[in-house]
């Protein structure tokens, strides 16, 4: 074979077939969104599956995972993690009721968002300013949130009594349609937009996608970073003032565990852990399909410990299917 | 061509220096780059030619000296400030991010506003296409960085830095990845930048390029100004001596006495890979080293990952003492009692945060162990046989291996294979980033395994290294033998002089004449 002129040779063919590959991967989450909904619809629609009720319910135990979620994007993408979100989603619903007892509705969500903004910034800090990777800062961060918003509410939990606040955040319906339902999508359109049509979207995929190029061709990757931490803990602190509305009172147990949720909705949407790619809509559809199958589950008549069992089966496969394409 | 006295300069360097840790990199050094030249930047390894391009993009700030571009001082050192200043850099595959397309690379930083302040990536797509269109070149702006070919990315990230309207281009060794119809177009279009008035500071170790392409050129040696002179007033051998030098950095006194046996220990018969190396013929003997010199691209490691089992085999026969055999992983080869000391000793070599008596024991630790245990006194006499062997310089057995100095560390890297006790032996680049102390007694290392019967393959870009090494050196070229040298022919017949400088000089023509004709 003669000699192929190296530059121009592998283009075409090879770019199709891996954007083919590629498409796949990334469509197989709605397939398997599909195909499990049918499934339950066959094999539960006797106990009440696809009653209204029951899919309305689905939306609204999804709806904080999928907020939180859209921000994991963000996160992931940038070649980082936040473990912090579930307990700084418990520690926000604590300041928000505790602070609507002392100070108003107002005050209540400044405190709520506050919460939010300052472990961003702290978690921002460590992993950025000194260096200390974000699975490390983050982890250590979950147990402070948790500890700190044991200690302030003294492990009790803390009502809220303003209805309008518990409509507006969580236990509203306008009509037939929960509230949350509105939360949910506003945060995918959002998260959807800025990832995918404004510069900060774009470099925060380049951050993830190799650190080094972003940051020769001119990014600054640490406030990227910072950044997407705060967007990240912001995210969280709304989930837990969300939960704290539909519950009605603010918890320390509230989002508990839910970061394994959470990652696991980004990862299933086609994120990869290692950076560099991401979708907000396959978030807010893995997040939806971890509903699904929660509930289906739920009604199938499983334990807890066999939800749990089937959850992480769930979680590693759609990590193995993530991975795929890099072996080569 | 005449440019303007009062014309503002480029870019002017005067009096720069920089170290890393007491080692200087870079000892008051001048350039001067006009618009509108090419001007070629030339040395050899460690001379310190990326140190000033580093500076120059601002990675790295100076420790005395200043830094002009178009008159204007640079004070930050920044990434961010050179790019304003006007100076682009084409890295070698360093800027483009794998997970996004050619356009989104190409206008990464610097995106496409729309009518609603979003990303244009359809905008950035047909700007791409003009960009690539005006080079000639056929490359896909909807494809991912990551599936693109070696030349295709390299072409992009000529295009990236084209795209930044930059004032001062920077290429470093931009056409290692590129045809030679790629590299005409390149060419093509540098003229015509330069026609708009832009600098242009190429670096590259071809030197028919700089020959062909360049209006001037700067020679650094040792992180020391050589010259600075038209490229018309210069010929190849000019070049190559100022690059060279006169001091053969403490290699010259260690002698090569013919250790060669009878026995063959490796041959390959038509060897080819997948794309490199092509049609290889090669024989060592039994305590026989040989060299494999080559410049960026040739393919000089592929001979070694093949026979390692890193790359496949696509035909011809490996033979080891004389049996044919299939060598599919690295594991394969390390049964069969061949050892690879790879380049990137830090990540592939040793564990930088175990002891020095851990790493030696690493790959054999089944060996000096009973029931599972770690037999002490085994283990204890291999280190302190290699340390001393070795002349590893460690406070004791039990330090990490991070507290070594970069020389010592590939010691210990050696010392791990050497425990193994391997009949072949392949060194890929042994002392990249060591210091000249170290790097002799490296040389030597290999000199005193050659005497014990081993086969060594030793692949370097510091040629002094491989002529002090070597009985033999193979240069390599597209993938190619193209030459097979006696180690002995390169010295000089007369006998004058520095003999190590005489047969460096040698070498390096080889290594121009091969690629001139290739």
């Amino acid at each position: 074979m003669p000699d192929l002129p190296a530059a121009t040779a592998p283009a075409s063919r090879g770019v199709l077939s891996m954007s083919f590959l590629s498409n796949w991967r990334q469509n197989i989450i709605y397939l398997g969104f599909v195909a499990i909904f049918i499934f339950f619809a066959v094999t539960l629609g006797s106990k009440g599956f696809l009653d209204s009720t029951n899919l309305l319910n689905i939306i609204r135990q999804t709806a904080m995972i999928a907020v939180m979620a859209v921000a994991m994007t963000y996160v992931l993408a940038a070649g980082e993690i936040d473990l912090s979100i579930g307990a700084v989603a418990g520690l926000a619903s604590v300041a928000a009721a505790m602070g609507m007892d002392a100070g108003g509705v107002i005050f209540g969500i400044l405190c709520g968002l506050a919460t939010g903004l300052l472990v961003g910034c702290v978690n921002g800090l460590l992993t950025t300013g000194i260096g200390i990777p974000s699975f490390l800062t983050t982890l250590a961060m979950m147990g402070i949130a948790k500890g700190v918003s044991m200690w302030v509410s003294g492990t009790k939990a803390v009502p809220i009594l303003s209805d309008s606040y518990n409509w507006l955040f969580g236990g509203g319906n306008l009509g037939p349609i929960p509230v949350l339902l509105f939360w949910m999508l506003a945060a995918a359109v959002a998260g959807h937009v800025v990832l995918r049509k404004t510069t900060f979207g774009r470099w925060v995929l380049a951050t993830g996608g190799s650190e080094t190029a972003a940051r020769y061709s001119g990014i600054a990757t640490n406030t990227i970073k910072f950044r997407v931490l705060i967007v990240s803990s912001m995210a969280a602190a709304i989930a837990g003032m969300l939960y704290a509305g539909r519950f009605q009172t603010g918890r320390f147990q509230l989002g508990e565990g839910d970061e394994l949720s959470v990652i696991a909705a980004a990862v299933l949407g086609g994120t990869s852990l290692f950076g560099g790619k991401g979708t907000v809509v396959g978030s807010i559809i893995g997040a939806l399909m971890i509903g699904l199958i929660n509930n289906g589950l739920i009604l199938a008549g499983l334990e807890f410990s066999q939800q749990l069992i089937a959850r992480g089966a769930i979680i590693i496969l759609a990590v193995a299917i993530s991975q795929n394409r890099k072996s080569r | 061509m005449t440019s303007p006295a009062d014309s503002v300069p480029a870019v002017r360097m005067a009096g720069v220096s920089k170290s890393f840790g007491g080692v200087r990199a870079l000892d008051n050094v001048d350039l001067d780059v006009k618009a509108g030249e090419i001007h070629a930047l030339l040395g050899g390894n460690g001379a310190g030619k990326s140190t000033v391009l580093k500076i120059l993009r601002g990675v790295y700030r100076p420790d005395a000296g200043t830094v002009e571009v178009l008159g204007h001082k640079l004070s930050e050192h920044t990434p961010d400030e050179s790019t304003r200043a006007g100076i682009a850099m084409i890295f070698q595959e360093m800027s483009l991010v794998p997970t996004l397309t050619v356009a989104q690379n190409i206008f990464l930083k610097q995106e496409i506003p729309d009518a609603f302040g979003f990303v244009d990536d359809k905008e950035a797509v047909r700007r791409s296409r003009v960009l690539f269109k005006s080079l000639d070149v056929d490359v896909d702006p909807l494809a991912l960085a990551d599936d693109l070919g070696a030349g295709q990315r390299q072409l992009t990230e000529i295009v990236k830095a084209i795209s930044r309207k930059a004032k001062v281009l920077i290429l470093d060794e931009p056409s290692t990845a590129l045809s030679a119809h790629d590299v005409e177009k390149l060419f093509a279009f540098l003229r015509k930048l330069k026609t708009e008035g832009v600098g242009i500071i190429y670096v590259s170790h071809r030197m028919d390029e700089i020959m062909r392409i360049a209006d001037r050129a700067t020679i650094f040696r040792d992180g020391k100004h050589v010259l600075t002179a038209p490229i018309k007033d210069l010929t190849l051998e000019t070049i190559i001596e100022n690059v060279v030098g006169r001091q053969s950095r403490g290699l010259s006194g260690i002698t090569r006495e013919d250790t060669r046996q009878d026995k063959v220990l490796v041959e390959l018969r038509g060897v080819s890979g997948i794309h490199k190396p092509k049609d290889v013929n090669l024989k060592i003997h039994a305590g026989e080293v040989i060299g494999i010199a080559g410049l960026l691209g040739s393919g000089r490691s592929a001979i070694a990952r093949l026979l390692f089992g890193i790359d496949r085999l696509a035909s011809g026969q490996i033979l080891l003492d004389g049996k044919p055999v299939r060598i599919k992983l690295p594991a394969d080869a390390i049964g069969l009692g061949v050892a690879l000391i790879p380049e990137d000793r830090l990540r592939q070599g040793v564990v930088l945060d175990h002891s020095v008596a851990d790493n030696l024991a690493l790959s054999i630790f089944d060996r000096i162990s009973a029931w599972g245990f770690v037999k002490k006194k085994s283990f204890d006499d291999l280190a302190q046989k290699h340390i001393s062997g070795l002349k590893v310089k460690t406070t004791s057995a039990q330090s990490p291996v991070r507290n070594l100095s970069g020389g010592n560390q590939q010691k210990v890297v050696l010392g791990k294979w050497l425990a193994s006790n391997p009949s072949v032996i392949i060194l890929d680049e042994p002392t990249a980033g060591i210091d000249i102390g170290s790097k002799s007694e490296i040389v030597m290392l290999v000199r005193e395994l050659a005497r014990q019967g081993k086969g060594i393959l030793m692949i370097s870009s510091e040629l002094n290294e491989l002529l002090s090494a070597c009985d033999r050196i193979i240069v390599m070229s597209d993938g190619r033998v193209a030459r097979d040298i006696d180690r002995n022919s390169l010295d000089d017949p007369e006998r004058k002089g520095d003999d190590l400088q005489f047969a460096e000089r040698q070498l390096q023509k080889n290594l121009q004449e091969v690629r001139t004709h290739a």
